[in-house]
């Protein structure tokens, strides 16, 4: 841990180094967030307007409109704050950071590489399926205080979409913690390692039906279109936002841009390898602990890199859904996840039961077996392995 | 002693006690449903301080999430006009004081007549013991095997560390199908129209 290494070197008092970690992590995680949610914003107007046959932005900051978010973000701060004269006003200003907050937490437990993760948790897949489900909170609040009959309608179809879709997903989520026998991210990521052939996905057919209705339920749950009941903005106008302007209101995007890039890194981690490619990129090159702490330090950033990348192209595939499929109407969306999603996916569940214990091998032949021990550095290991006190 | 576990320790504590008097404060329904996943979010907080992780999970998915539940069925069925405010009579005041009450100085007691809590000490080093590898024991004793009883020397004991979680998720299941057929029977029975009544409602309207 560096709060420690910092103890010890630098003789700083505990409280100092271990808060000074903290706010740093904090900061970085909030960077990553924010960053995406600028990319995404940008990248969902160009691939809206190439779709629709258009340019999408070209004006602001060269060619391509790289600056559009700025100019967005500019825009946004700069509107007038309107609060309606009938609400309550305490909640209509808390319920943008409700679900902000919601977002931003998924973050803390989702590990970007080998060890990479803010606070490496046993129950990581649990507490962040947990914690993904409260971001509708903020929408319901967000809803109820406009004191508007249109928001509470649209702040109640969200919130009966996400509640139902949560059962889903959950069982989705399951089926591959099930093949791997742990809870913990960090450790499913590690065990996928090796060529593509050993990612869950590939691990039985079963398995990979369960990645594409994974897939369906976490557009319904970050309310992405085709389920964005909730918001709808060229039918129903807008939903729950109908009262939000300015600064609020783009802070209710930056949490749906922001938990849409964590929930396909879950995707990733659970099904996609994580951080290990199609191709053992550092396996090759020989960047592994075992030859240098530097050199595997190196992999590890390879690796992050790798799954950066796996989770930018999981939320491009959500944009391009976006702009090709059209609206569901809200019986419909109901219809699919009752109807079809629980039923498939219970008897998904069931299936790589079975499969696992009459195969427990996987259909590929893998590269390297399923409860290989990989390598890791000697921090990521949870503190009482290490026979600390936390 | 003062460190930085002790801070927090405060800090959640703190949170969880000031936003449990705001639900008994606060006359708005869903102000009161705020305050109480503000307070029940914070005893998770303190279940990860100390190193219960899947207890702490558990504490934001059951009772953070199922408040949110409560929340959306409060406003749909209590709201009839915005922002509803409650009356609460003072006999109403007096009873819940009297049950609140009660229960408080039981757990006092309870908290202050075991003697290992008295001592700082053993409470800062008693989450360490375990540090949070908790998931795998609790799914070997939902298979009945109590990881931590193996070493039980008595044999008369041993019979019952097997544990009897499975056999109760089971009933927990079992109670679910009852309670779904239940609402399956009770629900108001809508008869369907024979087919040629639709065009003559149509026509009347």
């Amino acid at each position: 841990m560096i709060a420690e290494y910092l103890t010890t070197r630098f003789g700083l008092p505990e409280w100092l180094a271990c808060g000074g970690v903290a706010l740093v992590q904090c900061l970085i995680l909030l960077g990553i967030m924010m960053f995406a949610a600028a990319l995404f914003t940008w990248m969902e107007r160009k691939v809206a307007g190439r779709i629709q046959d258009r340019l999408g932005p070209t004006r602001v900051g060269g060619r391509f409109g790289w600056l559009q978010s700025v100019a967005d973000g500019v825009k946004l701060l700069a509107k007038e704050d309107l609060i309606p004269g009938e609400a309550d006003g305490l909640l209509f200003r808390l319920a943008p950071y409700v679900s902000f907050c919601a977002a931003f937490c998924v973050y803390l437990a989702l590990p970007f590489s080998n060890g990479w993760v803010a606070q490496h948790l046993n129950v990581g897949v649990f507490f962040i399926v947990a914690i993904a489900g409260l971001e509708v909170f903020g929408v319901i609040l967000g809803g109820y205080s406009s004191a508007s009959k249109w928001s509470l309608y649209g702040a109640m179809r969200e919130a009966a979409q996400v509640v139902s879709y949560e059962v889903p997903l959950g069982l989705c989520v399951v089926i591959p913690v099930m093949v791997a026998g742990t809870l913990d991210l960090v450790a499913i990521g590690n065990m996928q390692r090796g060529w593509g052939v050993n990612w869950l996905v590939f691990h039985n057919p079963f398995l990979f039906i369960t990645f594409f209705i994974y897939a369906l339920c976490t557009l319904a749950s970050t309310n992405r279109a085709p389920f964005d009941l909730a918001e709808a903005e060229s039918e129903l106008v807008a939903g729950f936002l109908t009262e939000y302007s300015g600064f609020r209101w783009s802070v209710f995007f930056m949490a749906e841009y922001g938990s849409m890039y964590a929930m396909s890194g879950l995707g990733a981690i659970l099904f996609l390898g994580g951080w290990h490619g199609p191709i053992p990129l550092a396996e090759m090159l020989g960047l592994s602990y075992a030859n240098h702490a530097v050199l595997g330090w190196l992999g590890d950033l390879l690796g992050a890199g790798n799954f950066l990348c796996k989770a930018f192209l999981g939320v491009a595939a959500m944009m391009w859904l976006r702009w090709t499929l059209p609206r569901l109407r809200i019986d419909q969306v109901m219809t699919t996840c009752l109807k079809y999603c629980v039923p498939l996916a219970a008897a998904m569940f069931v299936g790589t039961m079975l499969w696992t214990y009459a195969l427990p091998g996987g259909l590929l032949p893998r590269s390297t077996p399923l409860g290989a021990v990989a390598e890791a550095p000697p921090w990521t290991a949870p503190r009482a392995a290490r026979g600390e006190r936390p | 002693m003062i460190n930085w576990h002790t801070c927090f320790f405060l800090l959640f504590a703190t949170i969880t006690c000031a936003f449990a008097v705001a639900v008994v404060v606060s006359a708005n329904v869903v102000r009161m449903a705020v305050c109480l996943i503000a307070s029940l979010a914070a005893v998770s907080g303190l279940y990860f301080l100390a190193v219960a992780d899947f207890v702490a999970a558990m504490q934001l998915m059951i009772y953070v999430g199922g408040t949110l539940v409560l929340l959306v069925f409060g406003v749909m069925l209590t709201a009839r006009g915005p922002f509803v405010s409650m009356k609460i009579t003072p006999a109403n005041w007096l009873m819940a004081g009297l049950a609140g009450g009660a229960l408080l100085i039981l757990l006092l007691c309870a908290a202050t007549s075991v003697d290992a809590w008295k001592t700082a000490a053993v409470a800062a080093s008693a989450p360490a013991a375990e540090g949070g590898h908790t998931v795998a024991p609790i799914g070997m004793a939902l298979l009945g095997i109590r990881v931590d009883a193996l070493e039980q020397a008595n044999p008369a004991l041993r019979g019952g560390i097997a544990g009897y979680l499975l056999p109760f998720e089971i009933v927990s299941v079992h109670l679910l199908v009852v309670l779904v057929g239940a609402a399956h029977l009770a629900r108001a029975r809508r008869r369907r129209r024979p087919a040629e009544a639709v065009p003559d409602a149509s026509r009347s309207a």
